[in-house]
């Protein structure tokens, strides 16, 4: 098995990634003004949402009873998808589905692909599999357009290129399709990528497409977008290649009305995004002649299996908690190293890789629990990043570490009051070397790893429980 | 190839199982019907109301609305069309002959190559269901001819319009199986510093031809 999520095994770790894209302006500039507009966007549509509760209540569920029962649910979007003219493949893990989707492209005999938005084939690292067989993939969403001709990484999950602003768009588009001339509006460089893209929509016959859900009852799939790109790779290629995680299946069609109003709502601030497509196989009039759907396993079966975790999956992909998120909002996307980041990629990542990689982004968080108040189908984030912490901990830290130790040395000081206030008394005493101007701002040791981004207010001259004692004494005595 | 995918097939639905055992296939039919949907599923609203909430829904989206009855459908069209002085399209093959202007060079959109398509000054499409809450209009089948030419008009009969989500799915349930294309204003994107701009690669301009009564 070789699980892949990106390029996120080499990444570096999060506290080693950080502070040079703390240190980057204009990066936390573009980042900081993304995410306040969709935050903002978001917050006046969900307010008008009177049912918006109840709609959350009934996607968890909706997402729950389908984990339960998710190898029928599977099986019944294969038959159904199947018997409408469609072709059901299924991959074990990246490696798999790569030689899946190349292995069709070939068979059709296609040297160039048009593709619509989809993280799992950044996950797959899909891009680099075609390349490697001569087959050139054209990113056909605006900001993945960025992404590819600029040769970057994606740093959020529903709008990719937000650490970019116009002129480095621009830049990007001018060296790319050799233009002499571009205005840096966001109208011209989208009249650009207009021109770019229509001819390619018009003569590459093999599109690849994600999915945002699988309908178990009809084998249909849905994809979510704006621009109409998606609706140009989905229509007019002769061939469809669809690749898919097993957890986007959902039971029936009538579903799709609580995650449809869920959806846009949380992802850009819209009552609706402007296109969603729904199809089922093969459409005999219009429409691709051959349909492919790939239902990816890589690591997702084992996030099943952890009782806790498993709600990761739920996942409808809306960013709705990188927006939201404090951690996020100062560092961008790059900082998770993995091409899911903010919370949700801070729980997903490690998972996916059996917690073998990615070990850093459990503890990228504060564990303000803004996640979980804006996810639209209940993730518990800040429970699972706990859960992951306590995992992390029990599965890779030997009992001797210093760590370890230290924990237990505090559990056995905390156990009784009569050891905490004599460990008080005694940092009182200790800490004075420490105390600058009433701030403790460097401690030696593996204490320093605390100060080195905090600063400590010293412990006070008296507690609250000496205080209380010595007001009962007085009272008794007056 | 072919055992490496059965392999797999095998592996991902074995683990499932391993992890889900005792999930039976009666249970998981008993347990859908249990799952709670608290939302809103019926109107509140309706009649002028409910056509005058869709209208207000698409203008926010920055779609032209032509409100008419059924008696003028066709002058309706030929206004919104003259505003881009337009003087052909590309049209539904189920839209009535009798709504099309005098005077409109038009094909239907069996006739015309996607190329051609591509090319078209506009095209004319009519709906299945139309939502008012969400300003959206679903049509069933049409993908080339509301997709590739820069304005698309549509028309949009009152009976058609229903105010929930829910309520569209329910009338849409019949058709859950043919293409379905939601559409929610012009095309649009907002990836470069979150500016809405209007037609990305979809129609850039959406009329909508209201047909009350």
């Amino acid at each position: 098995m070789s699980i892949r999520v990106g390029g996120a095994a080499d990444a570096p770790a999060f506290p080693k990634a950080a502070p040079a894209l703390l240190d980057d302006a204009q990066l936390r500039k573009n980042v900081r003004h993304a995410t306040d507009v969709i935050t903002q966007k978001r917050a006046r549509v969900v307010e008008e949402q009177r049912d918006w509760q109840q709609l959350r209540t009934s996607a968890s569920a909706i997402k729950a009873h389908t984990m339960r029962y998710l190898d029928e649910y599977l099986l019944q979007f294969e038959t159904a998808c199947t018997e409408a003219g469609g072709q059901v493949h299924w991959a074990a893990d990246a490696d798999e589905a790569n030689q899946i989707i190349v292995g069709l492209v070939q068979k059709y005999g296609g040297r160039e692909v048009i593709k619509v938005k989809t993280m799992t084939s950044d996950e797959i690292g899909l891009n680099k599999g075609l390349e490697m067989n001569g087959i050139r993939p054209h990113e056909t969403d605006l900001a993945d357009m960025i992404i590819q001709l600029g040769r970057d990484e994606p740093s959020h999950i529903v709008v990719p290129a937000l650490h970019k602003n116009r002129q480095q768009v621009r830049e990007i588009f001018m060296q790319a399709m050799g233009l002499k001339e571009l205005g840096d509006r966001p109208e011209d460089l989208t009249a650009a990528a207009r021109q770019y893209l229509r001819e390619k929509f018009l003569t590459i016959k093999i599109g690849i497409s994600g999915a945002n859900f699988l309908i178990a009852e009809t084998g249909g799939v849905c994809v979510v977008e704006s621009e109409g790109n998606g609706r140009m790779c989905l229509t007019l290629p002769d061939v469809l290649i669809t690749v898919a995680g097993i957890e986007k299946v959902i039971p029936a069609f009538r579903d799709l009305e609580v995650f449809l109003q869920l959806l846009p709502r949380s992802a850009t601030g819209e009552r609706m995004n402007p296109y969603n497509s729904l199809w089922t196989g093969v459409q005999p009039d219009e429409g691709p002649k051959h349909f492919h759907v790939v239902l990816l396993d890589n690591g997702r079966t084992r996030i099943l299996a952890d009782e806790e975790g498993r709600q990761t999956l739920h996942c409808i992909r809306c960013g709705a908690c990188l927006n939201a998120c404090p951690v996020y909002r100062q560092t961008g996307g790059h900082a998770y190293g993995s091409i899911y980041a903010g919370p949700v990629g801070a729980i997903l990542t490690p998972q996916l890789f059996n917690m073998q990689h990615a070990e850093s982004l459990p503890y990228a968080s504060s564990l303000c629990g803004a996640c979980y108040e804006v996810c639209p189908v209940k993730i518990n984030i800040p429970e699972v990043l706990i859960h992951l912490r306590g995992r992390l901990v029990r599965e890779q830290q030997s009992e001797a570490s210093l760590e370890a130790i230290s924990m237990k040395a505090v559990a056995r000081i905390f156990s009784s009051r009569r050891s905490f206030e004599a460990a008080q008394r005694l940092g009182r005493l200790g800490q004075w070397p420490f105390v600058r101007d009433g701030w403790i701002t460097r401690l030696p040791g593996m204490l320093g790893n605390w100060t080195a981004v905090r600063d400590l207010q010293p412990l006070p001259k008296q507690t609250f429980r000496s205080w209380w004692r010595k007001r009962e004494k007085e009272k008794r005595n007056a | 190839m072919l055992d490496a995918m059965n392999t797999a097939r095998a592996e991902i639905l074995d683990r499932i199982r391993k992890v889900n055992a005792g999930a039976g296939a009666q249970e998981r039919g008993i347990a859908y019907q249990g799952i709670e949907r608290g939302y809103q599923q019926a109107a509140e609203v309706s009649g002028t109301v409910l056509a005058e909430l869709f209208a207000d829904r698409l203008r926010e989206y920055d779609a032209q609305v032509y409100e008419t009855t059924g008696a003028d459908v066709r002058d309706a069209i030929a206004k919104a069309l003259a505003g881009h002085g337009q003087k052909s399209a590309v049209v539904a093959v189920a839209l009535p002959e009798h709504w099309i202007p005098a005077g409109l060079s038009w094909r239907t959109e069996v006739d015309a190559s996607t190329d051609a398509m591509s090319r078209a000054a506009g095209a004319i499409a009519s709906c299945e269901v139309a939502i008012a809450h969400t300003g959206t209009i679903v049509v069933r089948g049409s993908r080339r001819l509301t997709l590739l030419p820069d304005r698309l008009l549509c028309v949009v009969r009152e009976e058609q319009i229903v105010e929930t989500v829910p309520e569209a799915f329910a009338r849409l349930q019949p058709f859950a199986k043919d293409a379905l294309t939601f559409i929610s204003g012009p095309s649009a994107t907002a990836d470069i510093e979150m500016t809405r701009i209007r037609g990305v690669h979809g129609p850039r301009f959406l009329d909508v031809v209201l047909v009350r009564g």
